[in-house]
């Protein structure tokens, strides 16, 4: 692997990967004043959104967290927020303006959507032109934040695919990168490997609290043990059959060097480098929108039945060994694996190729989830709005 | 020698089929990971790429071990060399 990439210095000094103008909503009402700002400037990226509207207590913190750290990530340059009113359109715009990037926001109350529209479309316009003409200057690989999570997991995800990102976390935890791991229920069965990897005794307690935390929204909710959807039906076709043989292979993604030096409430962002645990869900979509509101710049994203997702603001890298899948579906995957099963590579190999993909990816290369335009930007909701 | 399954550790009591189309009666070729041993075996059942095959016999109320840890309790009778998944295998949690 190269030591160092082309990225895009931000403001307070965090390195980004993408040069990305958002255009933000603060709620569902907004989404089709965004898509329109979009449409009227080439180039920048609505992320439309299905809330915003009544939500309280922790779930509103989350909303707030999750769009303020969506538009502070370092590969996002410059944000137009609309809200349909002022005042928590503001409170995005301000927790945004906090990294010293450009961002405006706009209020369709007292405008409509057409006025609205004009007014942003101009910002947005400034802001596509400024954006634009930034470069992207030499910087250490140690400084990119790798988040990880696995979908539509199989066997061969355990085997092989897996563990090809924790010989990769291995290599970046020695150069000092900050990684992210997460899935709270997806761990279940292998809770004990996880807590014998936290780093002191407070971080172990925090990831019990998370962990009991989550198990009893699951016991709270559930009318059956769960088969079908924790493993998925695509889990079950590709071979896994229950909940901790599931988690065995997902824990394989943390390699076996860094200790757990912290865990992270949802869309929180880590204080430091290391291996951090982020309490989430394993649905792919929700889970890399959260590493993203972490400011998380690039994914590594393994799977065995062919999960193709993407997120508009976090490259997704993904990685696959299953050759069935790798056939009938290849255009979804980055790096291929599949020489592990055959034994024509090792996993310090695997991890390499994994690696060299990552750089080139931090250069500028398209993962195959944007170049098809999986934006998949899903919100985590704890509970019903009031 | 071409690999037909993979078998994590040698404490384990079932392989995953990595190749496609093992078919009932193959004599079949594994590779245990950890300890670096290959073995054959003699499946009865056919098995779809990523599948299960046991490499010993189970009775109702045992555990089966994959990655030398306990993935799940049995509840159905498994021989040596079947397809073993959801139909003879369920969680112990949840």
């Amino acid at each position: 692997m190269k030591n160092t990439f082309f990225g895009y210095r931000r403001e307070n000094g965090r390195v980004g990967i993408r040069n990305h103008v958002v255009i933000l909503p603060l709620d569902d009402l907004s989404n089709a004043a965004c898509e329109a700002v979009a449409n009227n400037v080439k180039g920048t990226l609505a992320i439309p959104h299905a809330y915003g509207r009544l939500q309280f207590g922790e779930d509103l913190d989350l909303h707030f967290r999750t769009l303020i750290g969506a538009g502070s990530n370092p590969n996002v340059a410059a944000v137009v927020v609309i809200g349909i009113e002022p005042l928590w359109t503001d409170r995005i715009v301000q927790g945004i303006a906090q990294t010293g990037k450009p961002v405006a926001g706009f209020a369709i109350e007292k405008n409509g959507d057409l006025n609205t529209i004009c007014a942003a479309s101009r910002k947005a316009m400034e802001f596509m032109q400024l954006a634009s003409e930034y470069q992207r200057t030499e910087c250490d690989v140690k400084e990119l934040w790798v988040s990880t999570k696995c979908g539509e997991s199989d066997t061969t995800s355990g085997i092989a695919t897996n563990p090809t990102v924790g010989n990769a976390y291995d290599k970046l935890y020695a150069k000092g990168n900050t990684l992210l791991f997460g899935e709270t229920t997806e761990l279940t069965g292998g809770e004990h490997l996880v807590l014998e990897r936290c780093a002191n005794d407070q971080v172990r307690k925090d990831f019990q609290f998370f962990f009991d935390k989550y198990m009893k929204v699951v016991d709270d909710h559930k009318t059956n043990d769960l088969s079908d959807s924790q493993p998925t039906k695509g889990n079950i076709e590709g071979g896994l059959t229950t909940i901790e043989e599931k988690a065995l292979g997902n824990i394989q993604k943390i390699g076996r060097k860094a200790p757990i030096v912290g865990c992270l409430d949802k869309a929180v962002t880590p204080t430091g480098p290391g291996l951090w645990f982020q309490d989430s869900s394993s649905a792919a979509a929700e889970m890399v929108t959260l590493c993203a509101a972490s400011g998380f710049v690039v994914h590594f994203f393994p799977t065995g039945q062919g999960n193709i997702i993407g997120n508009p603001i976090l490259p997704v890298i993904k990685l696959c060994s299953n050759p069935r899948t790798l056939r009938t579906m290849s255009e979804h995957f980055d790096v291929d694996v599949s020489g592990l099963l055959r034994r024509e590579i090792d996993m310090d190999q695997a991890g390499d190729k994994l690696l060299d993909m990552m750089v080139r990816t931090a250069n500028g290369r398209m993962t195959a989830a944007e170049v098809l335009g999986h934006r998949e930007f899903i919100m985590t909701k704890l509970y019903e709005s009031a | 020698m071409a690999i037909d399954f993979l078998v994590h550790e040698a404490a384990d009591g079932v392989g995953v089929a990595v190749v496609e189309g093992l078919k009932a009666n193959q004599e079949i070729t594994g590779w245990v990971m950890k300890e670096d041993q290959t073995l054959k075996i003699k499946i009865i059942s056919d098995i779809p790429i990523g599948h299960k095959i046991a490499l010993k016999d189970f009775t109702a109320g045992d555990t089966v071990i994959k990655y030398n840890t306990d993935i799940g309790k049995v509840v159905a009778p498994i021989k040596k060399g079947e397809h073993l998944h959801v139909h003879n295998v369920k969680t112990k949690r949840w």
